[in-house]
């Protein structure tokens, strides 16, 4: 089933500027990095089978505690049908010469989980995949629920393009004819470049949070809309303007507070139509305040809240209100109250309320009467109110002006208030939707600055030389960790530190890391098996892991049985550097901290792949990676070109051009010896962007396409050993089932793994990332980690567990209303 | 306690000694100097050089060693390995950098080194090709500049020696450093008063010549040292920024320069406000406030642009703050006096901004009495900056209070804010008692305080006191509070007339100062005001009619208008005017007779006719004007003149000279009449002006009734 043809309209138009996405492509040139190319594809692609025939019946789904069981039955006798269906198109690929590019059927496997909103969605396709183009792989678990969420509120699709939609979703089986509905609905669906589809940002943990209306039409909705926010769209989408505010005030917010995870503690953006007296209106977008009342008393003093409470990350929170009106008498009270604080007043008149009046100027502190405080205030001048959560006070500005502290001592959690009391009297608040008077960032410079000297003044270790001891020792512990022994050695030796490990374990592990990162799964397997004998055993669920990774490199074509089964020549198929590991190098470990990030709130012990769900959705972390992968890119490139064109020359039968680029240079870095820890990041670099250099030289491919990934290497022999493969792997998931219960993470993987075979080409299927060498590191640290475990070391090197706990420290302090996590990250001290 | 204290610096000195020194008595210590200076003797010059480096390391950081060898004449010897051509360049620079290293030490370590005339020798130095001799030359001349006892011209003697130094600021951070720094410590204005800030621009020519900062100017000080703002090196930036700070206080010339400079694309303005951003050093935000102050002052930029009233002021004002070091806020409240000084809608931002006013009362409160015994160290401390914070916060409340009466009730309103003033106008400390003097003036412009708490806590009597035997600048301010104190509302008028306050008033008129005899004379004149028959008469015996017509033939036009305004306040109520008239009546006639004719703007003119309108409200005094043709005939012209205000005065004079119910009325409408003013009155009754139209008519009744 070779789908690998380069008929012109697969390939990509070097500067024109669209991405003609390609049905059967990874991606395309014309992006810079085909990553958002893949992510686009993914999202048009639908993940499940879709191409076999009609979908599943659709009828009354049952119950969904049985449902996953039921799928897996049905897949027994499927799949049996769906060989043979696969046999015949494969044939016929072959005689078209490779033309069509609909996927073939081969397993169906179905995901019951995500059958009624498949079927209640005109569009399956195009709403799964956000997950899968947001989270990176294997990210579904903790997805899910938010998934099911961020369904919800899609927009329906647009009429024009149902039609194409739905011949990308299901183009009919084995028809010649649906080879052009696919691209074409890959083109339809690829929304303009400017627009829609930003590369899944950064999660970190919330940035989705606003209701940011993806631009363009139905399509680009469909596509760029980001995970679920916890806040939803105070406007429809079809106001421009309003848009163009929301974004602003999005971006101000982001940057001003970019600590606050916005899913755990959203930011006010408006005041509360519900949290307000009855004496007072709201309009423009709930921005503006107006008296409604009577105003003879104090008692028709009237109030409102905002929608949400300040969150403590902030560090600094800062709106301000312009008065636009001071109505009859200008009786206004602007400051902070604590939720279910009586609004039939002014802010400042009760417990746990706190405002500056306009008519006298005086601050009032929980109290009915007032202290000067400062200037009055009236008809156009712009009151700002200023919430330090380091210190807990508050201060007030006017017209730019900072009139002093105010308040000490505030309690946590308030909300932005004000209240009104005389007829005629408006109000308008800015919450960052508008650039503020007061230049509150300088203050916040001048907070980050003192936080900031603060940790670095920290007095560390009474005693001299303890403090580098200790970071020698975690130093040391890293290296030895992820089997750096040569490293590790040598630093040992020049700081007089001692090795916990003997050389010989390091050794093994690093040999099994090799094994694992080279995709030899079943290699790996069998050493670990040799060296720790009782480790599998104990520990049935790694095994599992492990053999569905297996699984995955079987159809990539480089695990060991498949590979003497191809013919290939060991060298070309090992498609990954074997480094020591790359995974791990600072800017990559992630997956280590977060990991632990986990163990360390207690709920992600139970499975292994939880653990990367959430390092792949840490948004600054991946962005590191991303940027430092950009970065190799070219040096790879340039360094290299002459030995690919010299490959090609040769014709040796690559599964991926780049491959083999890749050990060459591998090679290098051995002879340099002890220089391994100085390859890490170029590694993991060159290791990252496989597709990108393929495309890159395509020109030089030409010639070569027939040769570039095949299923299991291309042969027909190891297609078998690997079906047969899969079905000792199904059987093994059943007997787990049995003895250990159910494992959704377990299950979940299988499924992803199987998924594969739903492609003609799985490498740029929307499951094909499973494929990407860089898949390998999670495997590969669970079983060093496990290994590790074993010897009574522990599981996570105390770098990246102080590191976790750093960062989970961070997140606790914001959790308890600590206002100085705003200004300390974790990655602010990681360079 | 202090025990204790001398225990631990005992302790701690003990060690330093032992280290460098073997545990001998000062003989041998002197022993082992002399040792040092011997071996600068030698004839072998690596021998020499290796002394050199050895003394070098000798006196670092210990001060006896270098008063030792000062003693011991080690310095000509330096100087004179250092000129000689013959020497290592190597050598050369050790001899720089030990003379550094020696006036690094005491005050009297400089002046022995100035002695020996090292400055030329130095600067002679920096004409050699070798970098690194050159920085130490610098470095030491640095150190020696920014000592206080140091003569800057020093500096300015060489007239090639600036365009050197400019040239030189290109060759490497350090001498851009050293340059910098020096520069900023040798401009000091010739006529800079130490104790407050100047109200009038720097005159550009001193009696040496050009100033400091506009020779710096001339040889191209700004666009050399600008680009050094954006340097990567922070001493750089820093000095930099200091070198600005000093050449643009007060200087139009170089200010107006400044804001049209651009390094990298930006605009100085804009360098200096990212320069103010919070997270920058305090040192840093604080000069470069000053620099933009003095650019504002001067016009450079205006007050109401955003990077002065939403930039600089906030900042300065942070700077008062009691989280800054003392010294910081000192000059933060002194800076931001200076800007906010001359502008009302500065004065109103900066009150309410962080309870400013609230903020400088704690200037007051040090030393504190808790630092008193526990902490010697920083009793030390606050009772240095005491003064001088106490004296900053004067000025900026004088600032502050200058225009705005809301604001100077909240001065006032502030805790103990009399007594403070009253305290600081009798402490030991000139500078804080003109600033007192100061404050006391700008709160002395509120008719209410006058009238409640300054006579509540008798501010007269230390300002009395003040005025006695002091500097002209202290008389100058105290003389206007007075003026403000003597106004007739105000109750402490009296009590001041009793302490003698005419006396010193009428010597204040025969001032060489210009400033002094306007505010003699005003005060005179508001004391005058209303005032009784002995007071009066004591003014003008106290004055002595000479020294009168000396001042109603004074060249300032302030003068003369005070001096006419005390001669018509003295010239009122009708037994005061013909007591007057009859002992001085021949001598205020030829005077008015000489203002009336001379070359005068209308405001004296007016004011002169009004005296003669008080004259004519004489019983007697009348005559003096009804018998003088001349007088008659220059009111008659007023009459008719093209100005308003001298008809309406001349007017008013005609009026009282006719008017009805008096004896011998008639006799002088008919002169007058007879001189033709009735026609004019009819004219004058058809003037389109409503106050011109009501007196001529008025006047026109008398002649009916």
């Amino acid at each position: 089933m070779n789908v690998g043809n380069t008929s012109p309209d697969s390939l990509c138009q070097p500067n024109s500027g669209v991405c003609v996405g390609s049905w059967a492509l990874s991606g395309c040139g014309c992006c810079r990095s085909c990553l958002r190319c893949r992510d686009i594809l993914v999202t048009t692609a639908g993940k499940w089978n879709r191409a076999g025939g009609p979908p599943p019946p659709l009828g009354a789904p049952p119950p969904p505690s049985r449902l996953g069981e039921e799928a897996e039955e049905d897949e027994e006798k499927e799949e049996k049908e769906e060989e043979e269906e696969e046999e015949e198109l494969r044939g016929r690929a072959r005689r078209r010469g490779g033309a069509r590019r609909e996927p073939a059927p081969v397993l169906a496997l179905r995901p019951p989980r995500f059958r009624p909103a498949r079927l209640g969605s005109a569009r399956p396709g195009l709403h799964r995949p956000l997950r899968a183009a947001r989270a990176p792989p294997g990210a579904a678990m903790s997805g899910q629920q938010q998934q099911q969420q961020q369904q919800q509120p899609q927009p329906q699709p647009p009429p024009p393009l149902p039609g194409a939609a739905a011949a990308a979703a299901a183009p009919p089986p084995g028809l010649p004819a649906a080879a052009s509905p696919g691209p074409a609905a890959a083109l339809l669906l690829h929304p303009p470049p400017a627009t829609a589809a930003p590369p899944p940002p950064p999660p970190a943990g919330s940035s989705g949070g606003g209701p940011s209306a993806p631009g363009g039409g139905g399509a680009g909705a469909a596509v760029g809309l980001p995970a679920a926010g916890g806040v939803p769209a105070p406007f429809p989408h079809g106001d421009p303007a309003l848009n163009e505010q929301e974004k602003e005030l999005k971006r101000r917010l982001k940057r001003l507070y970019p600590a606050v995870d916005e899913q755990e503690t959203p930011l006010p953006r408006s005041w509360s139509p519900k949290d307000k007296f009855s004496y007072i209106g709201l309009s423009q977008n709930n921005l503006r305040v107006h008296y409604k009342g009577h105003g003879k008393t104090p008692k028709d003093a009237a109030s409102v809240r905002a929608t949400h409470p300040i969150p403590a990350a902030c560090g600094i929170y800062y709106f301000e209100v312009k008065i636009v009106s001071k109505g009859r008498d200008g009786y206004m009270g602007i400051g902070l109250s604590a939720q279910g604080v009586n609004m039939n007043r002014l802010p400042g008149w009760d417990k746990h309320s706190y405002g500056y009046h306009g008519d006298d100027g005086h601050s009032f502190c929980s109290s009915g009467t007032g202290q000067p405080y400062g200037p009055t205030f009236t008809t156009g001048d712009v009151i700002g109110c200023c919430v330090n959560l380091i210190n807990n006070t508050c201060f007030y500005t006017k017209n730019g002006h900072s009139l002093g502290i105010a308040f000490t001592d505030l309690p946590p959690n308030l909300y932005p208030t004000v209240g009104l009391q005389t007829p005629g009297e408006v109000v308008d608040a800015n919450f960052g939707q508008h650039p503020f008077v007061f230049d509150i960032e300088d203050y916040m410079r001048e907070w980050r600055t003192k936080i900031q000297a603060q940790i670095d003044r920290f007095p560390i270790g009474d005693r001299e030389g303890e403090w580098q001891t200790m970071i020698q020792k975690m130093v040391s512990s890293y290296l030895v960790h992820h089997g750096y022994c040569a490293t590790a050695e040598a630093f040992a030796r020049s700081t007089d530190q001692t090795v916990l490990e003997e050389l010989a374990s390091i050794k093994n592990r690093q040999r099994i890391q090799k094994l694992v990162l080279a995709g030899r799964m079943g290699e790996a397997i069998e050493t670990t098996q040799q060296l720790y004998p009782s480790l599998l055993e104990r520990n049935p669920n790694l095994l599992f892991a492990l053999k569905v990774r297996q699984f995955i490199e079987m159809v990539n074509g480089t695990d060991s049985e498949v590979r003497c089964l191809g013919g290939h020549s060991p060298k070309s198929q090992d498609s990954y550097p074997v480094s020591p590991r790359s995974f791990s190098s600072p800017s990559m470990s992630p997956s280590h901290g977060m990991n632990i990030h986990n163990l360390a709130t207690g709920k992600g012990s139970s499975t292994h792949f939880s653990g990367f769900e959430s390092s792949c959705s840490n948004g600054v972390i991946s962005n590191k990676a991303h940027q430092s992968y950009c970065h190799s890119k070219h040096t790879t490139t340039s360094l290299n070109v002459p030995e690919l064109n010299n490959i090609n020359v040769s014709r040796s039968q690559q599964v991926n051009s780049y491959s083999s680029n890749d050990v060459d240079m591998e090679t290098d870095h051995y002879s340099n010896g002890v220089a391994e820890t100085s390859s890490n990041g170029f590694l993991n670099g060159s290791s990252k962007h496989d597709h990108e250099m393929e495309e890159c030289d395509t020109e030089m491919e030409v010639d070569s396409s027939q040769l570039r990934r095949q299923l299991c290497g291309g042969s027909q022999a190891a297609i078998e050993r690997m079906i047969h493969f899969g079905r000792e792997l199904q059987a093994m998931s059943e007997q787990l089932r049995r003895e250990c219960g159910k494992n959704t993470a377990n299950k979940k993987m299988l499924k992803d793994a199987f998924s594969l075979l739903a492609y003609s080409d799985p490498w740029s299927s929307p499951v094909g990332n499973q494929l990407d060498p860089i898949q390998r590191e999670p495997v590969c640290s669970v079983l060093n980690s496990a290994i590790l475990e074993t010897h009574n070391l522990p599981k996570q090197p105390p770098l990246a567990l102080a590191m976790g706990q750093a960062s989970q420290c961070l997140g606790l302090m914001a959790r308890s209303g600590i206002g100085s996590c705003a200004f300390a990250t974790v990655e602010d001290y990681l360079h | 306690m202090i025990s204790w204290i001398l225990l631990m610096f005992l302790y701690l000195s003990v060690p330093a000694h032992l280290s460098e020194n073997p545990p001998k008595r000062t003989v041998e210590v002197t022993a082992s100097s002399r040792h040092y200076v011997d071996r600068l003797f030698d004839l072998d010059p690596q021998k020499v050089l290796q002394g050199v480096i050895d003394m070098k390391n000798a006196v670092i950081g210990n001060n006896k060693q270098k008063a030792n060898l000062i003693v011991l004449g080690a310095v000509p010897r330096l100087l004179y390995l250092l000129q000689q051509e013959t020497s290592s360049t190597e050598l050369r620079t050790e001899c720089a950098v030990v003379l550094g290293s020696l006036a690094m030490g005491t005050e009297n370590n400089v002046k022995s080194l100035l002695d020996c005339h090292i400055i030329p020798a130095l600067l002679q130095g920096l004409l050699s090709p070798d970098l690194k001799f050159i920085e130490a030359c610098l470095r030491c001349l640095r150190t020696i500049f920014i000592s206080p006892v140091t003569p800057e011209d020093l500096l300015y003697t060489d007239a090639t020696v600036i365009s050197h130094l400019m040239a030189l600021l290109s060759r490497s951070r350090y001498t851009q450093e050293y340059i910098c720094q020096i520069f900023s410590h040798c401009c000091k204005l010739q006529h800079w008063h130490s104790c407050g800030f100047k109200s009038l621009p720097q005159p550009l020519l001193c009696a040496n010549g050009p100033d400091h900062q506009t020779i710096l100017f001339n040889h191209g000080a700004v666009q050399n040292i600008a680009h050094l703002l954006v340097s990567t090196s922070y001493k750089v930036r820093m000095q930099a920024l200091k070198c600005f700070s000093v050449l643009a206080f007060e200087n139009p010339q170089v200010s107006m320069t400044l804001v049209n400079v651009s390094v990298d694309g930006e605009l100085l303005p804009q360098i200096f406000v990212k320069m103010l951003q919070r997270d920058k050093p305090i040192e840093m935000q604080l000069t470069s406030a000053k620099c933009l102050t003095s650019m504002c002052r001067a016009g450079a930029i205006r007050t109401d642009d955003s990077c002065i009233v939403l930039k600089t002021l906030p900042c300065l004002v942070r700077m008062c703050s009691k989280e800054r070091l003392l010294e910081e806020r000192v000059e933060g409240a002194e800076t931001l006096a200076y800007l906010i000084e001359t502008d009302v809608e500065l004065q109103r931002i900066a009150s309410i901004t962080d309870h400013l006013i609230v903020m400088l009362a704690d200037y007051f409160k040090y030393p504190s009495s808790v630092s008193a015994i526990t902490d010697i160290k920083r009793l030390d401390h606050d009772l240095k900056h005491a003064h001088e914070l106490r004296q900053a916060a004067f000025k900026l409340y004088a600032s502050l209070g200058a225009n705005d009466e809301d604001i100077r009730k909240k001065i006032i309103e502030t805790e103990n804010m009399m007594d403070r003033i009253v305290n600081g106008l009798s402490e030991s400390s000139i500078k804080v008692r003109l600033a007192a003097v100061r404050c006391l003036h700008s709160l002395s412009r509120s008719v209410q305080q006058l009238r409640t708490s300054f006579q509540d806590h008798a501010v007269w009597k230390p300002l009395m006191k003040v005025l006695q035997n002091a500097p002209n600048e202290m008389l100058v301010v105290a003389s206007s509070t007075l003026c403000n104190l003597l106004l007739e509302f105000s109750p402490s008028k009296e009590p001041i007339l009793e302490s003698g306050a005419i006396e010193l008033l009428c010597s204040l008129t025969q001032s060489e100062n210009l400033a002094l005899r306007v505010n003699g004379i005003w005060a005179l004149m508001n004391m005058a005001f209303q005032a009784e028959q002995k007071i009066k008469s004591d003014i003008l015996r106290g004055l002595s009619t000479e020294q009168l017509f000396q001042l109603l033939s004074d060249s300032d036009v302030n003068v003369l208008m005070k001096t006419l305004g005390l001669l018509r306040n003295l010239l009122s109520t009708r037994p005061h005017i013909d007591h007057i008239m009859s002992t001085h009546g021949k001598q205020i006639m030829q005077a008015v007779t000489l203002i009336l004719e001379g070359e005068h703007n209308i405001e004296v003119k007016e004011q002169t006719l009004c005296i003669l309108a008080n004259i004519a409200d004489g019983t007697t005094a009348k005559e003096l004007i009804m018998t003088n043709d001349d007088i008659l005939q220059k009111i008659k012209y007023y009459m008719s003149h093209s100005n308003a205000k001298l008809q309406l005065a001349a007017m008013f004079c005609i009026s009282n000279l006719i008017w009805n119910e008096e004896e011998g009325s008639q006799e002088r409408q008919d002169k007058l009449r007879d001189m033709g003013i009735v026609d004019i009155l009819h004219k004058l009754s058809q003037s389109s002006d409503p106050n011109l139209c009501d007196k001529a008519k008025t006047a026109l009744q008398q002649y009916l009734a």
